[in-house]
């Protein structure tokens, strides 16, 4: 059935370090890379090398420009560029399970992973209406929903090696801007790296309860300072030169044409 | 939203249908014989046609029957149980009035009550999203229960009754729009809240992840004809409001023509009920497209 259970018993997701993503989209590619290929249907794409490519994504960048306001501190302040990957949040109310006519989509229990059963799915669009994030795609070739699975067939796959039983994505971030773990579990280390850094939801006017968090950027317009405290060490030492490059400045200056 | 046409021929036919079945479930007009099964043909061709219409846009329509499983949570769900549940229960009152010159009021009123159930179903899928703040506000299912009881008022022939609902219809069809047109910005959704670094200043999309197109893109971001959306509310209510009424008004002379104007009347509100569930569709706006720059 789409009923939501009451409660699972852990809260599997992903933290999004926003202040470390350096928006290369590697975390793109190799999430479409292993889901095209593992769980489910293939990501088709429609016309790849043609004049109008598009195609199904689990996970997607997007960059974003904060502008933030003027104060006395900061009278003309810079605009900050935040890089911001973008899939399923594992929501616990999540309203694209509901919504499904069929039972096709489900949260399991055991760890709050949303899925999609394919076999079940019509291709009726309408969880992909309910989802304020954007998380789910129809896949064209296909005709069924696909979404992001929290690499369900690596994270439990006792063929790879352990550092690999992690969701793709994250395995992948050569920046180390996504953590997977338990949220459920105050003790966990991606729960306690919410604590620390304030991580926040997205939309959370919408009630969905998002599982996955995201860590806030840090603000970057104090470097000045930074550089201030660096200046005197960093001042020319001498202003006239001696010894041969003196001599040089002053030959070249009596040459025809002047000095700069 | 994009407006895709199966899903507009569907509910604007089916509402048609449904409301039609309301009336023919409440004995109006009391016909009997072939009159009762050109009436009742017509009230299935529309709900069923309908309905046909909408599996066009599945993805596997073959497997459509499964969407009869999920009542408990799934509006789309409820939508299909009680389409059937009234197509069958005013399959078999429709063989009283068609058949054996009789009528049995009682399952002519489950039907009736079940087949404005389902136009209150269809309702409820739109208005559940809270992802599309111009259809979740509770005007939604007042406007789809109001044009069918007027277009099916119009097509059972009774003439009171459809002149009093086509101005409830067109009433609710106005509120709808002056209160949808403030929903979005009432919803508190923004680039801010969709990205949380709204507190930290003006939030801008920069750069989209893909340079073409996109599944949601093509699904939830219909900008164009939207420039148009003022002149299609006119034409949309002057087709199906005004034009009706004025024909249901005006007296006409001779029994001929009263039915070439009553005729004339539906055709008019039908085009004018396709125009406005284009708009229904065209204009709203899925909070997804924040996060690309776009509404």
């Amino acid at each position: 059935m789409t009923e939501l259970p009451l409660s699972t018993t852990r809260k599997m997701g992903l933290v999004i370090d926003l202040d470390t993503c350096v928006g290369c989209h590697a975390c793109v590619i190799s999430c479409k890379g292993w889901n095209t290929e593992n769980y489910g249907a293939p990501l088709s794409d429609q016309d790849p090398y043609g004049s109008d490519p598009s195609g199904t994504f689990l996970n997607r960048v997007h960059s974003f420009e904060v502008q933030p306001p003027a104060c006395v501190a900061q009278p003309a302040p810079a605009a900050q560029l935040v890089h911001f990957p973008k899939s399923c949040l594992h929501c616990e109310d999540a309203p694209c399970v509901t919504v499904c006519p069929t039972g096709a989509s489900y949260k399991r229990v055991e760890d709050g992973i949303v899925l999609v059963n394919e076999s079940d799915c019509i291709g009726c669009g309408l969880c992909a209406w309910s989802c304020p994030y954007g998380a789910r795609e129809l896949d064209l070739a296909a005709g069924v929903m696909k979404k992001c699975t929290l690499c369900v067939d690596r994270i439990y796959n006792d063929n790879l090696p352990e550092e690999d039983r992690i969701p793709s994505c994250v395995r992948t971030c050569p920046s180390g801007a996504r953590h997977f773990g338990d949220l459920g579990d105050p003790e966990s280390d991606v729960s306690k790296l919410v604590a620390e850094r304030e991580g926040f939801d997205l939309m959370p006017e919408m009630g969905t309860k998002p599982v996955n968090k995201y860590l806030p950027p840090r603000p970057k317009d104090q470097i000045e300072d930074q550089i201030d405290i660096l200046a005197p060490l960093l001042a020319p030492v001498a202003e006239q030169g001696d010894g041969f490059l003196g001599w040089l400045d002053k030959a070249l200056d009596k040459l025809p044409g002047g000095a700069n | 939203m994009h407006p895709a046409p199966s899903v507009i021929l569907f509910t604007t036919l089916s509402g048609f249908g449904f409301g039609l079945l309301f009336f023919l479930g409440l004995g109006l007009p009391d016909v009997s014989g072939v009159v009762a099964f050109v009436f009742f043909a017509i009230a299935y061709a529309l709900a069923v046609g309908g309905l046909l219409a909408s599996t066009f846009h599945l993805g596997h329509p073959e497997r459509a029957m499964k969407a009869f499983s999920q009542w408990r949570t799934s509006w789309l769900s409820r939508e299909g149980c009680c389409a059937v549940a009234a197509l069958l229960v005013m399959g078999l009152y429709a063989i009283g009035p068609v058949f054996l010159d009789t009528v049995w009021p009682v399952i002519g009123l489950i039907g009736a009550g079940l087949s404005l159930a389902t136009v209150f179903t269809t309702s409820m899928i739109y208005t559940q999203l809270k992802t599309i703040p111009r259809w979740n506000m509770p005007l939604t299912p007042a406007l789809f229960l109001g044009y069918a009881l007027a277009g099916g008022a119009l097509l059972a022939g009774q003439e009171t009754l459809a002149t009093a609902l086509l101005i409830i219809a067109g009433a609710i069809q106005l509120a709808y729009w002056a209160k949808g047109d403030q929903a979005f910005a009432a919803s508190g959704t923004s680039l801010g809240t969709a990205t949380g670094l709204g507190d930290r200043g003006t939030v801008r999309a920069f750069e989209p992840p893909h340079t073409g197109t996109n599944y949601l893109l093509r699904e939830f971001v219909h900008v164009v004809g939207r420039k148009h959306s003022q002149k299609l509310r006119i034409i949309g209510f002057a087709l199906g409001f005004a034009l009706p009424l004025l024909l249901l008004v005006l007296p006409f002379d001779g029994l001929v023509l009263k039915h070439i104007m009553a005729l004339v009347a539906v055709l008019s509100h039908l085009a004018g009920v396709a125009c406005t569930r284009w708009l229904f569709f065209a204009e709203a706006e899925h909070v997804v497209g924040l996060y690309y720059g776009k509404r």
